[in-house]
């Protein structure tokens, strides 16, 4: 087995490993450190450490490793934090996570920065422990267990104990608990590289290897526990030199879930969950108090580890197809069954009922599958707000609501980029600095609030700020200085949008935070593209808030079917503004072909759908015809249809998956008959209307009957 | 098509030298049978506006959107008539899912390489381009489709250009 296999899986778990370390040392209260939060932040240095060793990320290995010494330090209390030096472990963790891109990409990780950052790391060992190297010293520290450390957790000390007690080869005995001959002899092949195997003996219940080798317990670990769970596995060191062995057992109850990087993902995953939500600010009053209730949410953790698998996303796909398909195999079902007679067939028609009821309840578990909670979202903005608030000399305070609301995976991805923006403006141009705020009568910290709630079938995300909120008068002389024509009682709503017009900045200073007026505009589009919508509500002085408005999920929309001819089609619901039957006075020739319908005083263009899409059989009078009045990409026209059928919520199915884009539609739909329905595009269908008009014109012009299809 | 892709389709084609007879009027053609998914009716097919007439829509097939083109529409075959006969081969191309309508699906057939015969410079709906060969049996004559080849072809309009070139 090549080991290299395996590098994805160290990858993403060191990925999470220094997420949390980030998020601990964040949380970290730099006057009184939580003495279990500085185990974690060691714990997750010491994992990545024994990652890297073991898959020859020498480099990685040797940063982490000068990291933990000084973590060491620090949860033994021999090293006094202070915020400087956080900062200089958030910028190590970000070394890291370079280190660890680059190795990822195949190449060697910078060496210059990684001979500063282990400069600056020695630099700080130097001057608060006055120690000559700290390498080689923290080296050969004996890593006694600190005595407020709680019982569950020995894995770290036994592990560095094992290895300062290592010099040269020694004996291993490790045990195998309930593992099959296949697995027990792909072990065994990848003991061999760690050394001489000696006797072996034992049955599938218990298998005992005898192993001299010269690598450490945890090193052995890692590498099986790719291959088996750290339960099944023991390992006891008789070393020559009579030191009492050490034992590396892992009991299911303290797995050590941070102290190999070739842990269970799970294990890592449910921790920071339980430990963010026991954590909270709010949660944090007495030391005692809060230490305890800590504990208590960690024992938690720890009995709810083995609660999540990790997925690919196109198994979940695959199931939530299937599930829909299943879905329209029942609703086929309940229409033949609606008609027989419910008393000679009574069986048949409860289990029908049955059998509705738990395909739904089964559809609504499987999509709830791809939700993910805005915490992931949420958890990467308290470092970007402390880097950028002290860029700019500004004292905020952020305040997250609403962090296990949910949203579809695939908006929650793409939700970040837009977000982050919001809150660099927010940072930048809403929130004043300390003096200004005293000088308006606030308090000097600033406050930034990210919240997230569901409303019906939305989700709303707000970024709201308290600070100086947007000004009418500089938006509206720079859109004047941008060539805007402004009507003289513009509402303030119609000048926050202002903002979004690509160019726009009022930011009388370019700075590299925000400010180059490439941005909003972005902004806004990208939540255009999620289905979404932006609304700005700001109040002088007070502060700002800025609303994203998304659509729970993307598989499934609102719509309203519509009939035109013999053929369904769905309308977006959210683009619906109403429909109407048009009276004959009101509809208006324009230019001999266009016709316009006034509707309260505005006339809006008509677009009869049957041209559009060349449907045949459809009522051609506009008269007899329904009008729904649709608007998209800000342009509003009435969209002429036969009839109306009703609302649903359909699944949206991708038509490029297998065939390609059409001009007019967005995806498809399965309807309850089985039957696939398009999904019109309301703004592609306005540009494919006016294509065909123009196409028809000319082919008039030309004196031909033929009209060519696009 | 990708390096990939094209690996791929040689390991296969030497892996494979079954073909499935499908007949369209009187000819009979044959497609790799590796490349076949499934049979199945025509029924529920879905218009599409705004494109070529062989392009008949799009069906559900267990809950994913397949394009239905109809063979004989390409190849301006006469009587192109639905009924209980007409067949739909899906097929598994370039990673997508095609169905294409045919009069009838008669046999599987393993052909050795003696008995393929390399196409003839011919042919203006359908290329030599888009063909394996000729395969002879006897007095039957198959030709041999490179379905992959025909179905991802500009002209037939089924992928984006875009989407194939990425």
């Amino acid at each position: 087995m090549d080991i290299s296999d395996f590098y994805d899986t160290f990858f993403e778990e060191a990925e999470e490993l220094l997420a949390d370390m980030e998020r601990l040392l964040l949380e970290l209260d730099v006057d009184d450190p939580d003495v279990e939060d500085l185990n974690a932040i060691f714990r997750a240095a010491h994992s990545i450490k024994g990652g890297a060793g073991t898959f020859g990320f020498t480099v990685l290995q040797e940063t982490t490793h000068i990291l933990e010494n000084l973590l060491d330090y620090t949860r033994r209390g021999e090293l006094t934090l202070r915020r400087d030096i956080v900062d200089t472990f958030l910028e190590t963790k970000d070394m890291l996570h370079d280190q660890l891109d680059a190795y990822r990409n195949g190449s060697e990780p910078d060496a210059e920065a990684f001979e500063r950052i282990c400069r600056i790391l020695q630099q700080i060992a130097q001057d608060e422990l006055g120690l000559r190297n700290a390498v080689s010293a923290a080296a050969e520290t004996p890593a006694a267990a600190p005595a407020a450390e709680p019982k569950p957790e020995p894995e770290p000390e036994v592990s560095s104990a094992s290895e300062a007690t290592v010099s040269g080869a020694r004996q291993l005995t490790i045990t195998l608990l309930g593992v099959s001959a296949k697995d027990r002899e792909l072990l065994v092949d990848e003991l061999k590289h760690f050394g001489e195997i000696g006797a072996q003996s034992g049955d599938e219940t218990r298998y005992q290897v005898s192993l001299e080798s010269s690598e450490s317990q945890s090193d052995i670990e890692a590498v099986l526990c790719f291959i088996i769970e750290p339960e099944q596995l023991q390992i006891e060191a008789s070393a020559a030199g009579g030191a009492p062995s050490v034992k590396a057992s892992a009991p299911a109850a303290s797995a050590p879930a941070a102290s190999t990087a070739a842990d269970e993902p799970d294990q890592v995953s449910a921790k920071p969950a339980a430990e963010s939500a026991a954590a909270a600010p709010a949660a944090k009053p007495a030391a005692a108090g809060g230490a305890k209730a800590k504990a208590a949410a960690k024992a938690k953790a720890k009995g709810g580890e083995s609660g999540t698998i990790r997925v690919p996303v196109d198994k979940v796909d695959q199931i939530i197809n299937l599930v829909g398909e299943l879905i329209i195999t029942q609703s086929m079902l309940e229409q033949t069954a609606s008609d027989m007679d419910i008393v000679s067939h009574g069986p048949l028609v409860n289990g029908m009922n049955l059998l509705q009821r738990n395909a739904r309840d089964l559809q609504e578990a499987v999509m709830s599958v791809r939700m993910m909670p805005m915490d992931y979202v949420f958890s990467r903005f308290p470092r970007l707000v402390r880097d950028l608030a002290d860029k700019l000399g500004k004292d905020v305070e952020l305040v997250t609501e609403g962090k296990s609301t949910e949203l579809d995976k695939s908006l929650i991805e793409r939700i970040i980029d837009p977000l982050t923006h919001l809150v660099r403006n927010s940072l930048d141009h809403g929130l004043e600095s300390p003096d200004k705020r005293e000088a308006a009568g606030k308090s000097p910290t600033g406050r930034l609030t990210l919240s997230a709630q569901h409303q019906g079938g939305n989700i709303l995300i707000e970024v709201i700020d308290d600070g100086a909120g947007l000004s009418r008068d500089r938006i509206l002389a720079k859109a004047r200085a941008n060539g805007l024509t402004i009507p003289d009682n513009i509402s303030d709503d119609d000048v926050w949008q202002m903002i979004f017009a690509p160019g726009f900045s009022t930011a009388e200073q370019v700075s590299d935070v925000s400010g180059r007026g490439v941005g909003m505009d972005v902004v806004k589009r990208n939540i255009q593209e999620m289905g979404g919508h932006v609304e700005i509500m700001s109040q002088p002085g007070k502060g700002t808030t800025t609303r994203i408005v998304l659509p729970l999920t993307l598989a499934i929309l609102d719509g309203m079917s519509i009939r035109c001819g013999e053929e369904t089609f769905l309308l977006p619901l959210n683009a619906v503004l109403e429909s109407l039957q048009p009276l004959a006075e009101d509809i208006y020739s324009m230019a001999g072909d266009d016709q316009v319908l006034k509707v309260r005083d505005e006339y809006l263009p008509i677009i009869t759908l049957h041209h559009a899409l060349d449907i045949p059989g459809a009522k051609t009078k506009v008269t007899e015809a329904i009008a729904v009045i649709v608007q998209g990409e800000g342009r509003r026209y009435a969209l002429l249809v036969d009839d109306l059928v009703g609302q649903q919520q359909v699944v949206v199915k991708n038509l490029e998956t297998n065939y390609r884009r059409v001009p007019g539609i967005s995806a498809a739909t399965i309807l309850g008959d089985g039957s696939v329905a398009l999904i019109l595009d309301i703004a592609d269908l306005h540009r494919l209307d006016r294509r065909k008009s123009q196409q028809r014109h000319q082919a008039k012009h030309h004196h031909s009957v033929e009209v060519q299809p696009a | 098509m990708t390096a990939q892709a094209s690996v791929e389709a040689i390991v296969s084609e030497a892996a494979s030298n079954e073909y499935l007879v499908f007949s369209l009027g009187d000819e009979e053609y044959a497609v790799d049978i590796l490349k076949v998914q499934e049979i199945r009716g025509y029924e529920n097919v879905t218009r599409i506006a705004n494109v070529p007439e062989f392009i008949k829509g799009v069906t559900n097939l267990r809950g994913v959107i397949v394009p239905i083109i109809d063979l004989r529409l390409k190849f301006h075959l006469e009587n192109v008539e639905y009924g209980g006969q007409t067949v739909v081969i899906v097929v598994n191309v370039a990673d997508r899912i095609v169905g294409i309508v045919v009069d009838g699906v008669s046999d599987v057939m393993s052909l050795t390489p003696d008995q393929i015969k390399p196409a003839p410079e011919f042919g203006v709906t359908l290329s030599s381009d888009y063909l394996n060969g000729i395969g002879s049996l006897d007095d039957r004559m198959l030709v041999l489709v490179d379905i992959e080849k025909l179905l991802t072809h500009e002209e037939m309009q089924l992928v984006d250009r875009t989407a194939t070139q990425g």
